[in-house]
């Protein structure tokens, strides 16, 4: 269709100010937190009600043009990446938070809600929103629901799908649905799951019912120093080989470690070849056991410095240089490529010579920042742009990590999503019969497969693009308006 | 179905599942409806050989774990093959170190939880009614342990299915953290067996914690019940579990808490948790008797069959729950016992009578669940009782459903009808 017509027909039903066709205008949201992709949508629409998003895919379903639902743009797997010839229909806009209900530990948020305010909103009463995504200051809950987004603490909480009991979604067709509440397991089936998670291929989801969680009554937090990760990583095995299910248990080596200490100066103890970063939470007679317990086991296993928050500020300085650790890397390299598998815990080791191993023989450094208790690896692969070939070498580096994972059990995402980035990876971990099995999903939302699509599932139009690749730091983070975990 | 085609069609359930179709006994019906054959495959591969032949000639199918669920929702609109999990029984992988585990769906759930307990693991799913784990999920069975762990849907982290046209897809894998494609596991738990055959599942485990201990509230009036168990919700203790037990008839009500962590964090929490309770309030080392069973409306140890239902509610909106229950049993004539998650928010009821008086039930608790703000599903009842009300109620996105069967099942092979909308 005719862009002027269709940016007429859209105007005729949102309001001329909602509706942007400028091309410099346009180009504000050609991409989203990964950056080296990059396309130009046909019109924006900054919707501002669930009748507006309708009203756009009625007309979208109607003329068979693809849109893209955008939040506030922070992914790392290329989501919310424009279709050229499409709408994006941009969430940030819906940001209001319809409802706080603690007695029933609910709240309803518009998509556009920033991650952190609804947790900001709702402490005073005891309680906040546990889904942490290390872009949490600026990431919308619109752009978790869509992710299924994870974060530091989601080993003990859970991710988005754990806390996710209803939502408002606008289908493909156009038609608006409520499903789920405030009370769990409506009957039928379960479409919060395949909602959750399914990277806005399904609909645009316009309200969100989450759980609210009591904020627990005590929590520690230790900074370990190891020699190396092996050590490391066989204190982290002991403390869940004792039964202990930290809030958060979370790795970086020394590369990662000098990349943070260049751009935060956070202090972590001089000469640590890894360290670990645990928080125990929960109730004060429980969380003080435990985290001597935790203590012990660092001990154990060759921690020569333990250090243990003593206030919040000291808790937040241990977590600054853990949560800055990707965009520090632009401190030691020109480009770097984030990595998002997910291996078996106790693979952790193997995988890890394995990486060590590659880097050694490519001579491409990888720096190494992960969530230990689940074994979601953020392996940064680092390399100069602007020397022949090394591009090249980071990629094939970055594609044999994830092919470890694979090999091991795993994932090749386990918080980023697929998006425009992983779909060629997809084949790697499941088969054809598996793509195919999804897709009737797929088929069942939008038959005519409108709704961001070339995402999550390979297409012929997006092989043999390159994998993901940051030029320097995150534009965010190089904003002020976020760190990047 | 002519004799020709029926013996084309056990030949070639026999020939998908080596010899393993027996001719149905009255001891096979599903619901009032009887099923010609039974087949016990011991593999996916057999299941989608078996499901290959389902679809090539027409035939119905139910699958059917232990059997302990199988009378529930609609009967089936039409039927031809029972498919027997139990020879998907295997214990596929435990990885302790990794807190996970794969497991065939025909496994028997308390087998499975003895092969945990040996590396001091745990399922985080405890139903009061507990046949296989492929039941458990099927059906998205609850119990009380789901406070501290979350539903089964949260511990299913990959998934193999057979579709009804014989094609075998996995999702998931076996790491906890994944979001690599659609979650199908998700979309299969809680699906009864219409959307595919599940015939292996990968878990997250737990561990069991070093210590644990109950305290239970004296019996304790509605009133007074309410703001117990608002300051529990609301309290920083976290419970593993807080269930209550509602008598028949609407007698006083009882509370009990389970307290699981660091043996010697427990005493601390014991008494913030009997202060709560208030007077009267018991530490113990068990729980009490009536603890993850299923409530009983015709007086504990009766022989009668009570109907049973499921229902839910917003976590404030407990007392209104009751409240709606105690005018279901007076509109009705029925007497009714409720047991609850009052914490997650799902409760199952027992009613005693007759498939109208059930019914009448039903509506009634069903008309009042706005007030409570959750759903009324009946999943057992007389003979009859789906004539008089629809067991599942509204449903919120049934279109959504209905289209996802049809790309699902589109011969409508797989339990056909016994779903909501007619699934």
């Amino acid at each position: 269709m005719d862009t002027d017509v269709l940016a007429a027909r859209l105007r005729a039903l949102v309001g001329d100010a909602a509706v942007i066709t400028d091309r410099q205008r346009l180009r504000t949201y050609e991409c989203d937190g990964l950056a080296q992709y990059r396309v130009v949508p046909a019109v924006v629409v900054l919707a501002a009600s669930t009748e507006d998003v309708a009203a756009v895919v009625r007309e979208c379903a109607a003329q068979r043009v693809p849109f893209v639902a955008r939040g506030s743009g922070t992914g790392l797997s290329g989501g919310a990446l424009p279709h050229a010839d499409g709408v994006l229909i941009v969430m940030s806009t819906m940001r209001r938070i319809l409802e706080v209900d603690r007695d029933n530990q609910r709240a309803v948020v518009e998509p556009g809600v920033i991650n952190l305010q609804l947790s900001d909103v709702t402490r005073a009463d005891g309680y906040y929103y546990a889904p942490d995504p290390s872009s949490q200051q600026v990431c919308s809950i619109g752009g978790n629901v869509a992710e299924n987004s994870g974060g530091a603490h989601c080993l003990k909480y859970g991710f988005t799908s754990n806390h996710v009991t209803g939502l408002e979604l606008v289908a493909p067709t156009g038609e608006v649905e409520q499903i789920g509440g405030k009370a769990p397991d409506a009957p039928g089936y379960d479409l919060l799951g395949a909602l959750v998670g399914s990277e806005g291929t399904l609909g645009v989801v316009t309200a969100a019912t989450v759980r609210l969680t009591r904020t627990p009554a005590d929590v520690r937090t230790l900074l370990a120093a190891f020699p190396g990760t092996d050590q490391a990583g066989a204190a982290v095995s002991a403390v869940i080989g004792a039964g202990v299910i930290p809030a958060a248990i979370e790795m970086m080596d020394a590369l990662a470690i000098e990349a943070a200490e260049a751009a935060v100066q956070c202090g972590y103890p001089e000469g640590a070849g890894a360290v670990l970063i645990v928080e125990i939470d929960g109730p004060a007679s429980d969380v003080q056991q435990v985290f001597e317990e935790v203590e012990g086991h660092c001990r154990a296993h060759g921690a020569f410095e333990i250090r243990i928050a003593a206030d919040d500020a000291e808790r937040a300085l241990f977590w600054k240089g853990r949560k800055s650790a990707f965009a520090a890397v632009g401190r030691i390299s020109p480009d770097y490529i984030v990595q998002d598998g997910v291996i078996p815990r106790t693979a952790l080791p193997e995988v890890l010579s394995s990486i060590a191993r590659l880097s050694a023989e490519s001579g491409v450094r990888v720096a190494n920042v992960f969530h230990a208790g689940d074994g979601n690896l953020h392996p940064l692969v680092l390399f100069d742009d602007s020397v022949e070939g090394e591009s090249e070498r980071a990629e094939e580096v970055s594609g044999a990590i994830l092919d470890l994972c694979i090999q091991h059990g795993g994932s090749i995402t386990g918080e980023h999503g697929v998006g425009s980035d992983k779909a060629k990876y997809m084949p790697r971990m499941f088969t054809d019969d598996d793509l195919d099995t999804m897709q009737l999903v797929r088929c069942a939302f939008d038959p005519s497969s409108i709704s961001n699509p070339g995402k999550v599932f390979p297409t012929p139009r997006l092989c043999g693009e390159r994998p993901g690749r940051h030029q320097g730091v995150h534009p965010l983070a190089e904003a002020g308006v976020a760190e990047v975990f | 179905m002519a004799g020709t085609v029926t013996a084309a069609a056990r030949e070639a359930l026999v020939r998908a599942c080596a010899g393993r179709v027996e001719d149905a006994t009255d001891t096979d019906l599903v619901g009032a409806t009887a099923p010609r054959w039974v087949v016990r495959p011991t593999s996916t591969e057999e299941v989608s050989a078996v499901l290959h032949s389902a679809t090539e000639h027409d035939l119905a199918v139910v699958v059917r774990g232990a059997g302990t669920k199988l009378a529930w929702g609609h009967d089936p609109e039409r039927l031809d093959v029972v498919l027997d999990t139990s020879g998907l029984d295997t214990l596929v992988e435990h990885a302790a170190g990794d807190l996970i585990a794969v497991v065939g769906a025909g496994r028997r759930l308390s087998d499975l939880q003895d092969d945990l307990a040996g590396a001091s693991q745990r399922l985080g799913v405890d139903p009061a009614r507990s046949g296989t784990v492929g039941g458990a999920v099927a059906t998205a069975a609850t119990g009380p342990m789901r406070l501290a762990h979350g539903a089964v849907r949260d511990l299913v982290i990959g998934m193999t299915i057979v579709r009804a046209d014989g094609v075998v897809a996995h999702s998931g894998g076996k790491v906890v953290k994944n979001v690599a494609g659609y979650d199908l596991g998700k979309l299969l738990t809680g699906s009864w067996g219409t959307l595919g055959v599940i015939t292996q599942v990968a878990f997250r485990l737990h561990p069991v914690p070093a210590g644990r201990t109950w305290v239970t509230g004296a019996p304790m009036s509605q009133v007074v019940l309410r703001e117990v168990v608002r300051s529990l919700v609301h309290s920083q203790v976290v419970p593993s579990a807080v269930e209550l037990d509602r008598p028949v008839g609407g007698g006083d009500a009882v509370v009990s808490v389970l307290l699981e962590g660091h043996p010697e964090g427990l005493d601390d929490r014991a008494a913030e948790v009997a202060a709560l309770l208030g007077h009267g309030a018991q530490r113990q080392q068990e729980p009490p008797a009536w603890w993850g069973r299923e409530p009983v409306a015709g007086g504990e140890g009766a022989d009668d069959q009570d109907a049973l239902l499921k229902v839910t509610h917003e976590l404030a909106a407990l007392s209104k729950l009751l409240d709606a229950l105690a005018r279901a049993e007076s509109v009705s004539g029925c007497r009714a016992a409720l047991r609850g998650s009052v914490a997650v928010g799902t409760a199952t009821v027992a009613v005693g009578g007759g498939a109208d008086e059930v019914a009448a039930f039903t509506t009634a608790l069903r008309a009042s669940a706005p007030g409570f703000g959750g759903s009324v599903v009946l999943l057992e009842g007389p003979p009859g009782t789906t004539d008089f009300v629809d067991p599942w109620g509204p449903v919120g996105g049934l279109s959504l459903m209905q289209a996802v069967k049809a790309q699902f099942d589109p011969g409508r092979l797989l339990a056909p009808g016994r779903f909501v909308g007619g699934i």
